[in-house]
């Protein structure tokens, strides 16, 4: 019974085959190019695709097009300023601006120590906000939910509205008054890197609430069977945590610590705030008009072009580790399942 | 009968040597959030408490290297909303600014999020540059940007044509704006929606530089909708126009509160921001009157917060209405 059931379809298949070939064959080439081509589906796919890759090429150039003008304003010199001929393109280029900027504004200091600083906050960051994420994403305890109000809180409230305070804490730094007891007295920790990294390693720092947030909703989508699993083998939570966990979070780790890095490397709020000219050169204090530069000559617009230099001399760094990293920008995010909650 | 009482009497010993399961994780949950209650025991509270404290009062330095805070009460408060001129106007066109802001950056950020989703050549390179403003694009660099359009708009009366790399150059060179008047006139519009659209068009750099995060976290949201549900979409003979409506709007709309909520607390934050510059001016002594900048800096951050507070409730209550949340089993 089963057998001819299916000799019969088998015929039936290979009927149908013969059908459509000889179909096909007896329409022309042109007729089916026809068929295929001049469809109004086909059209309608066509269009949108072109009109897409415009759309996101016009973006993209909206995007690049303002890095295209740094690069070729920064190598502009004082008289490419005057020529009124000189639009987008320098005509009399010069490395001048950048030699002088190295050598005047201590670039390579503000390099290493803004490197120092934006490594070491972005460790701790990282770390710091995906072990709280992980604490908010896989148990439940009493007052976990106003805990992550708070964190939400910190979030939300601008750094500028505590500026002054966060300053004179940091001025005056002092636990509650038990340095003042213990005879310490109160710790000035203006023009150290200390402020920066208590706040990272609480993670009070610079949008550490966002990153809280997005741990917390990419452990959230983790199946709870790997840590049972690893419970089982007599691991503990932190075991589970550094073994299983962490290695498993690498994309979104490195996206966090992408930001964290980039966002430390050009923040002009916290280092304005907790550094004055007598602590250690950092990035934003490169940008200035070099003393050796002559511009005498040259028109005011020309510290556009200095401005300009500066930037590229931030940014270079940043986008080397953005080239190695932003694969793993879009991968992390793709797994993280924030939309799934 | 007999065998429930010997696990009865059992029990208590067993309670003795080791601690119930859900109490070892919430004692673990507790170990993993540590970090972030101390901090905000030690310093986040003091600094908060201290910063409700400057706006209540006035500071002088004494001369040993501490400082006198004598409270005023609400002082500073009203001089912020009754004496300075110019804080009510900076807040209400800020505020203005937020309204217009928040629609146009969600909606753009979406519309890109589907856009790079989609399959397609060179997508990969696509996204890669996307998501350069949200690496490059931020404080310093935001801040050359606007000096150096700060000269451009000087330099525009003096008729050179540098361009010095800030973004809203590079644009306005694009777009024009009698083009696109002359569009919405010819549709018979008001004229109100004609400056609303050119003057976004116009900044389609900064929303673009804006945008970043919304993007990467609407990406994530499109990316968790499973494939099959478009497929049997696509069975029941549903266009992708009426797919996108039926199904990925409701599907990310909790995104939507995320992201509305998030562009709300990014411009709420940001330094660029016009009450937020204004704020830090008057921080930096050049408000009213030089003294007593920080109390009243203080003062008008907070009136402000409240305020945005205020706003993130109202939207977050609006938007919660048309929120569809997908039932998991």
């Amino acid at each position: 019974m089963d057998s001819t059931k299916n000799s019969t379809t088998s015929k039936v298949m290979k009927e149908t085959k013969k059908t459509i070939r000889v179909d096909f064959e007896r329409t022309s080439l042109w007729e089916r190019i026809r068929l295929k081509y001049l469809s109004t589906n086909f059209i309608m796919t066509l269009l949108w695709k072109i009109l897409r890759l415009m759309l996101l090429i016009g973006i993209s150039y909206i995007i690049l097009f303002p890095f295209f003008t740094k690069i070729t304003s920064s190598f502009m010199s004082g008289d490419d300023f005057v020529d009124a001929t000189v639009k987008l393109i320098p005509k009399y280029p010069t490395l001048d601006t950048y030699k002088a900027i190295i050598k005047d504004n201590g670039f390579f200091t503000a390099l290493i120590n803004s490197t120092l600083l934006s490594l070491v906050c972005a460790i701790f960051q990282t770390l710091i906000c995906s072990m709280i994420g992980y604490g908010f994403a896989k148990y439940k305890f009493k007052g976990s939910r106003i805990l992550f109000m708070l964190v939400m809180l910190t979030m939300i409230i601008p750094p500028r509205t505590i500026q002054f305070s966060m300053f004179m804490n940091f001025r005056y730094f002092d636990l509650f008054g038990l340095f003042n007891i213990l005879g310490i007295g109160k710790v000035d920790m203006i023009n150290t890197y200390w402020p920066l990294i208590i706040l990272s390693l609480t993670g009070l720092g610079f949008k550490n609430g966002l990153y809280i947030f997005m741990m917390r909703q990419y452990f959230k989508g983790i199946p709870p069977e790997l840590e049972e699993s690893a419970y089982l083998d007599g691991y503990g939570p932190f075991k589970t945590f550094v073994k299983i966990i962490i290695p498993l979070s690498v994309p979104m780790m490195v996206t966090i610590f992408l930001f964290s890095f980039s966002w430390q490397w050009t923040d002009n709020f916290y280092t304005k705030l907790f550094f004055t000219t007598v602590g250690p050169k950092l990035m934003p204090s490169i940008i200035s008009v070099p003393k050796t530069l002559d511009t005498s000559l040259a028109p005011t617009m020309f510290s556009a072009a200095v401005n300009n230099a500066c930037a590229m001399l931030i940014i270079v760094p940043l986008i080397i580790i953005y080239l190695f990293c932003q694969r793993f920008l879009v991968q992390g995010i793709e797994r993280s399942g924030i939309g799934g909650q | 009968m007999s065998k429930i009482s010997t696990v009865n009497r059992a029990a208590p010993k067993r309670r003795r040597k080791t601690v119930s399961l859900d109490r070892k994780q919430a004692r673990a949950g507790w170990l993993f959030v540590l970090p972030f209650v101390i901090g905000f025991i030690i310093i986040y509270a003091p600094i908060i408490i201290d910063s409700i404290k400057y706006s209540l009062g006035s500071i002088s330095v004494s001369m040993g290297g501490g400082f006198n805070l004598k409270m005023v009460g609400l002082k500073n408060y009203r001089n912020a909303l009754f004496v300075d001129a110019n804080f009510v106007m900076t807040l209400k066109s800020g505020l203005k600014e937020l309204f217009i802001d928040i629609p146009v950056i969600v909606i753009f950020s979406l519309f890109m999020a589907v856009l790079l989703n989609q399959k397609m050549f060179g997508r990969a390179v696509f996204r890669a540059i996307f998501f350069v403003p949200v690496i490059l694009c931020t404080g310093l660099i935001g801040e050359i940007d606007s000096v150096n359009s700060t000269f451009n708009s000087y330099l525009s009366d003096t008729s050179s044509s540098i361009d010095t790399g800030a973004g809203t150059d590079a644009v306005s060179e694009i777009v024009s704006k009698t083009d696109i008047q002359w569009m919405f006139q010819s549709m018979k519009v008001g004229t109100e929606i004609t400056t609303y659209v050119v003057g976004w068009m116009n900044n389609i750099y900064e929303i673009v530089n804006r945008s970043g995060v919304q993007m990467l976290i609407f990406l994530a949201g499109l990316q968790s909708i499973s494939d099959s549900i478009y497929e049997s979409c696509d069975i029941d003979g549903a266009s992708a126009w009426e797919a996108f409506w039926k199904v990925t709007i409701p599907m990310v709309s909790p995104m939507i509160l995320v992201n509305a909520i998030y562009t709300i607390i990014d411009a709420l934050t940001s330094s660029t921001n016009s009450v937020m510059s204004y704020i830090s001016t008057v921080y930096n002594g050049n408000g009213m009157n030089g003294s007593g900048g920080h109390e009243l800096s203080s003062a008008m951050s907070w009136l402000y917060f409240l305020l945005v507070m205020v706003i993130i409730a109202v939207i977050s209550g609006i938007l919660s209405l048309f929120i569809f949340y997908q039932r998991r089993d």
